[in-house]
């Protein structure tokens, strides 16, 4: 697909609808999780004015709120690109689908602008207008609106991936949602927000603690500084520490409904009992392995029976690997996974009933002759995308994106937990702890000898503060590979085992989507330079400067 | 109007803020480009509806038609 892209642009309009939707969910990703993280940041910030009546307060979480405005603003309406190339390039998708998605998008829609634009506006205009109790309510609920526009986002992206709460109607040849609670409260979609959400967190404590250290580092806003570092700090190590827990929880629910995904991410040819957890093996990041012949990825180190339990929550759980999916399985409560190929014929059975049945129904056809042909759909209905898989090895995602895309987000989760725990110890001076901590990355030399007995936060040599504005690339990072695990992992589902892409794409010329490709591009590059530019101007010009 | 009336307070409220706005005014000129970008320029010029095209009102024909006809081969 690679070599396809970069150096023929007549490749298929299937790969350039992909790579246009997967920038521009990619660009769309890096506003949302850092409104999402900051309104965390800004509504502790208020609270602790609300409390303590002290003005420094006020100022912070002015300071914060304009950080948030900024960013806020950068990203409105940048999602809504993503319907329009439903609409143009995945036209048999979104025809597919329409009723189910229409709803969470709608209600996402409503919320976002009632909520969010209400409250975002007594937070920024309110202070003088309203008590400060109603103007906290509005930060919080401002944060609270986009969190709920979040899910309701997630929500139809987890029915993608789990579709539940829909039948399909072939008269209208749309899946119709039979059940709203289903779909809205979709045990996928739920692990999705919490993991999703939480990991959002991470990323606006990183940011807060990266101005801070700037700051310091600069000498100046030291208060403001060290007081928001502590806040950051806490909102990093607990949203750290919950992204681990949700993460746990969502690789369960990938293992119950999107096994293969789960066998990409961990490279497992070959799965069975007591699986262990790779931490690292040799997957070569530009190819597809051979996992029909290997036996396993080579150089494979791992924690033994981690995969299982992770997978299952026994430590002698059944994983299935690639080959055991492509071959057919039987699960640990003795029902039987059929064969990938098994399943490509019962989706052609269900394609071939579905093209029967509306040409009866146009040929004026009887009843009995009808529910013949629905009989037979409902029946493969399961399977219905399988028909259109040309061959089993299809359905294998490419193993190296999934593979080191999760080693970067849970290497980068771990590490995050390991910083900010250190940073705590550091901000309160734990006696003993921090001496001991301090001491000890003296002795390596990763602190000074000069640095390691003072205390607090301030005063450390530059290099760390540089090391805390590092992390804000970092944490992007970690972010987008959890999204290319989610969806580079579905490869070729656009919905699980209904549609895989090159059905659900419009009959397009490529040339026409390559060009709003590099539009795209041009645009939101354009758009992240000038939010960076802004708000690295916020930030130089610190707490006092107007709204 | 009074100026303890509820409709009164939200009026302020926004009329004030827009009018004290500063940093506020970029953004909101970055907001309106940015959505006279998106709705007007590439909607209009770029993602046309593909089904309203294409299907001549029958949408759920055209893309029985497509899904039909895109079966992987024997």
């Amino acid at each position: 697909m690679l070599q396809n892209l970069f150096l023929n642009i007549d490749a298929g309009t299937i790969d350039w609808s992909r790579a246009q939707f997967a920038l521009t969910a990619i660009y769309h990703w890096l506003f949302v999780p850092l409104t999402l993280g900051l309104a965390v940041i800004m509504g502790i910030v208020e609270t602790k004015y609300y409390r303590t009546k002290d003005e420094f307060w006020k100022t912070a979480a002015k300071f914060w709120q304009k950080l948030f405005g900024v960013n806020f603003a950068m990203g409105v309406a940048t999602g809504i690109i993503l319907e329009f190339e439903f609409g143009t390039n995945w036209s048999n998708y979104s025809w597919f689908v329409g009723d189910i998605f229409g709803a969470p998008l709608a209600v996402e829609g409503i919320v976002a602008f009632f909520m969010e634009s209400t409250f975002v506006a007594v937070m920024f205009f309110g202070w003088k207008k309203v008590s400060p109790g109603f103007h906290l309510a509005s930060t919080w609920l401002t944060g609270l609106g986009a969190t709920i526009s979040a899910w309701w986002i997630l929500v139809a992206n987890a029915w993608m991936q789990y579709p539940v709460g829909c039948e399909f109607n072939p008269d209208t040849m749309r899946n119709e949602m039979v059940s709203f609670a289903e779909v809205a409260l979709s045990p996928f979609a739920v692990d999705k927000f919490f993991h999703t959400v939480i990991s959002s967190w991470i990323i606006g404590a990183i940011f807060c603690v990266a101005v801070c250290c700037w700051y310091i580092m600069k000498k100046r806003e030291t208060k403001l500084a060290t007081e928001s570092m502590k806040i950051g700090a806490w909102v990093g190590l607990i949203a750290a520490l919950l992204a681990g827990a949700t993460g746990h929880k969502s690789a369960q629910s990938v293992a119950e409904v999107q096994p293969m995904k789960l066998a990409a991410m961990e490279a497992l040819y070959n799965g069975g009992t007591d699986q262990g957890l790779s931490i690292v093996a040799w997957v070569n990041p530009l190819c597809q392995p051979d996992y029909e012949s290997e036996e396993s990825a080579p150089l494979k180190l791992e924690m033994p029976y981690a995969l299982s339990f992770m997978a299952t929550e026994d430590f002698h759980g059944y994983v299935p690997g690639i080959n055991d999916i492509l071959r057919g399985y039987v699960k640990p409560d003795g029902t039987v996974e059929p064969s990938v190929d098994e399943k490509i014929a019962r989706g052609k059975q269900a394609i071939l009933a579905l093209k029967a049945y509306r040409e009866a129904k146009a040929g004026g056809a009887d009843e009995a002759a009808l529910n013949t042909h629905l009989s037979m759909l409902k029946d493969n209905m399961k399977y219905f995308g399988y028909g259109y898989i040309k061959n089993k090895h299809d359905i294998v995602p490419f193993i190296p994106v999934n593979f080191w895309a999760f080693r970067i987000m849970v290497g980068l989760g771990c590490l995050f937990i390991v910083y900010f725990a250190l940073l705590l110890l550091m901000i309160y001076k734990v006696p003993y702890i921090s001496v001991i901590v301090r001491r000890l990355l003296a002795t390596v030399g990763i602190l000074p000898e000069t640095a390691a007995d003072t205390e607090g936060i301030t005063g450390l040599p530059a290099w760390h503060y540089w090391a805390a504005i590092v992390m804000v690339p970092l944490a992007y990072i970690a972010s987008e590979s959890g999204w290319l695990v989610a969806e580079f992992g579905r490869q070729p589902w656009t919905i699980q085992d209904m549609l895989p892409t090159w059905a659900a794409v419009s009959d397009l010329n490529s040339s026409s989507v390559a060009l709003t490709f590099f539009l795209f591009l041009i645009l939101f590059t354009t758009m992240l330079a000038v939010e960076i530019n802004i708000l690295l101007k916020q930030i130089k010009k610190g707490p006092g400067s107007e709204n | 109007m009074r100026k303890d009336n509820f409709l009164y307070k939200v009026y302020d409220l926004y009329a004030d803020g827009f009018r004290s706005m500063r940093l506020g005014k970029t953004l909101w000129a970055i907001i309106l480009i940015k959505i006279f970008i998106i709705f007007v320029i590439l909607k209009l010029f770029f993602f046309p509806n593909f089904l309203k095209e294409n299907a001549e009102g029958d949408e759920a024909g055209y893309v029985a038609t497509e899904l039909t006809d895109r079966i992987a081969p024997n």
